[in-house]
């Protein structure tokens, strides 16, 4: 069941032998237990696992947030030292500033690049215009759904133009109906360019319907139980398919690798 | 944005006029309050005057309204008043603004520095707790009996309030947007200029707002020890010459003051503070 990235894509991140432990009330506790993994260029990953079994932890380690217990992760063959904007980062939250405007908030990060008011706000429209809130440019967030904070997150998560996304549970707060809307939308986007993504998420449907393969992690302290390749055709619809009979398969699969641990984790 | 289509447009319409509608209510609502506000006011009035016409209580110990409003109106035609309320004005704003000034910049620099606090902590602690007013005394030996002394005296009282609003609203940052911002690649400088400061806001507001009153209550009170003017030497000046309607028309004047100032400060924030959402009733 374990399986590699094809050979022709080069490897974007690797992560080798990665454990990490947190310290609570001086006591070490475990979260992740030797995660090896490698992700090809342009390959769109998906994670599942119980919560708590440190997926969040994975990304923090592999956006440069602190580096793990033991192990490493290289970009582009470089170990990852530190923050680096070229990776962005998506939370489930949509942690947008709330005294910024839509505007402001997307081209929040090209502003602490130094680029100039006039580049940064034309790119900061058209990222609005893409992620669908064209006409909600002077918005503040308290203004605004969450679906379309959600939306102004994701833009400003793609104004830095980085060449990999970590998304953590990106959708996992919104609504049913909200949810398959933006996932069909962040598809969409996807598809332009192909960026290589790592995407968290506790929905099987989501993962199937959007990567090219799925990590399943155990219970904490978390490792890669099995490695799931989905060779269903691109462009995807999120929805359309979902129901054939090559996704309840790959539903059950994962299901049945899954449910040990969520039961595990309690 | 997909076209408005014909059922959204109606709709918008009938959210137009049921909001219309709420404005319409909350006018009335609103002029009721304004009513009834007076009313109370006068009826305070009324029952004052009342008492003191009729013997029921001696004026000289109590004043009453009209007394009031014909010293009022002396003062203010004679324009004898306008020095006291200047050099309290004066005094107040001087220490207000120095205060405020030193206590943001203390709170953010306790704030971002994390040796700075562990250190000076037991002092911030020891010299806040320290009921300011009592240093009066002290300030008028050592800065004499002029504005100086009220100055420094509104200053010492303006200066924690800003310290501790400003150190809390610092810390109190929500941290996910803290994380966020370095993620986009914020450094240290930014993450304090363009994260913690901006979010500090609504902290140092309501601390400038407190600091305005403090301000005032400073310099009156220096005044009242010991001035040569002000609208606290008005008040000590009447009541030592027993003028009871000298000390009520001195209050009444403070009282429109802080609250003017208090106004004012709330426009500001209302104007700064507009990504807040707004909160019907609020
Ligand atoms: N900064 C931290 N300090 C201490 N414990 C943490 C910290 N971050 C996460 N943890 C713990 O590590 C475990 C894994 O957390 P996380 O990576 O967020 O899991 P997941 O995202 O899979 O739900 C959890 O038990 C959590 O409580
Ligand atoms: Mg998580």
């Amino acid at each position: 069941m374990l399986s590699t990235p094809p050979a022709a894509f080069s490897r974007k991140i690797v992560v080798e032998s990665l454990s990490h432990a947190f310290d609570i009330d001086g006591r070490s506790v475990p979260v992740l237990t030797d995660v090896s993994l490698e992700v090809a260029q342009g390959e769109f990953l998906a994670i599942v696992g119980p919560s708590g079994c440190g997926k969040s932890t994975l990304l923090n380690i592999v956006s440069g947030l602190f580096p793990p217990t033991t192990g490493r992760v290289t970009v582009d063959g470089v170990p990852v030292e530190g923050i680096n904007p070229r990776i962005g980062y998506m939370f489930a939250r949509d942690a947008l500033l709330p005294w910024r405007t839509s505007l402001a908030n997307v081209a929040f990060g090209p502003e602490l690049a130094g680029e100039p008011a006039d580049r940064r706000e034309a790119r900061a429209r058209d990222l609005l215009r893409l992620t669908g809130l064209a006409g909600f440019e002077g918005s503040y967030p308290s203004q605004l759904s969450q679906g379309m904070r959600q939306r102004v997150s994701l833009a400003r998560t793609l104004a830095r133009n980085p060449d990999i996304l970590l998304m953590d549970e990106p959708f996992g707060a919104l609504d049913a109906q909200t949810k398959l809307v933006l996932e069909e939308e962040f598809l969409r986007i996807w598809e332009r360019d192909r960026k290589t993504v790592i995407f968290v998420t506790h929905d099987l449907f989501e993962a199937i319907a959007m990567a090219d393969r799925v990590a399943v992690f155990s219970a904490r302290p978390g490792r890669i139980k099995s490695l799931v390749a989905l060779d269903l055709p691109r462009p995807r619809s999120v929805t359309a398919g979902r129901f054939g009979p090559r996704f309840q398969d790959l539903y059950d699969r994962l299901w049945d690798d899954l449910r040990y641990e969520v039961v595990a984790a309690g | 944005m997909p076209p408005v289509s014909v059922a959204a447009a109606a709709e918008t319409g009938a959210v137009e006029a049921r909001e219309r509608h709420r404005k319409l209510a909350r006018r009335q609502e609103q002029l009721r309050t304004t009513l009834w506000r007076l009313g109370v006011l006068v009826a305070f009035a009324g029952a004052w005057e009342g008492a003191t016409r009729g013997g029921l209580i001696n004026p000289f110990w109590v004043s009453g309204p009209s007394l009031i409003v014909a010293d009022l109106w002396k003062a203010f035609t004679s324009g004898s008043v306008f020095l006291h309320i200047g050099v309290t004005l004066y005094e107040a704003f001087l220490g207000f603004v120095t205060g405020a000034v030193a206590g943001i910049l203390s709170g953010f620099a306790l704030a971002r520095w994390d040796r700075l606090s562990r250190v000076l902590d037991p002092y911030v602690t020891a010299l806040n707790s320290l009921p300011r007013v009592a240093l009066a005394p002290l300030f008028i030996l050592w800065f004499g009996i002029g504005v100086t002394s009220k100055v420094i005296l509104a200053f010492s009282l303006v200066v924690f309030i800003l310290l501790v609003n400003t150190y809390a609203g610092a810390k109190n940052v929500d941290q996910d947007l803290i994380i966020i911002s370095r993620l986009l690649g914020a450094n240290r400088r930014q993450l304090t200029v363009k994260v913690i400061l901006p979010s500090s806001i609504p902290w140092i507001f309501a601390g400038l707002r407190l600091g305005l009153a403090y301000a005032l209550i400073g310099a009156v009170v220096g005044e009242v020890i010991v001035a040569q003017a002000g609208l606290g030497f008005l008040i000590s000046h009447s009541a030592g010459v027993f003028n009871t309607t000298g000390v009520f028309s001195a209050l009444i004047i403070l009282m429109v003051i802080a609250m003017l100032l208090n106004e004012l400060m709330k426009a500001t924030e209302r104007k700064l503070l507009r990504w807040r959402p707004q909160i019907p009733g609020i």
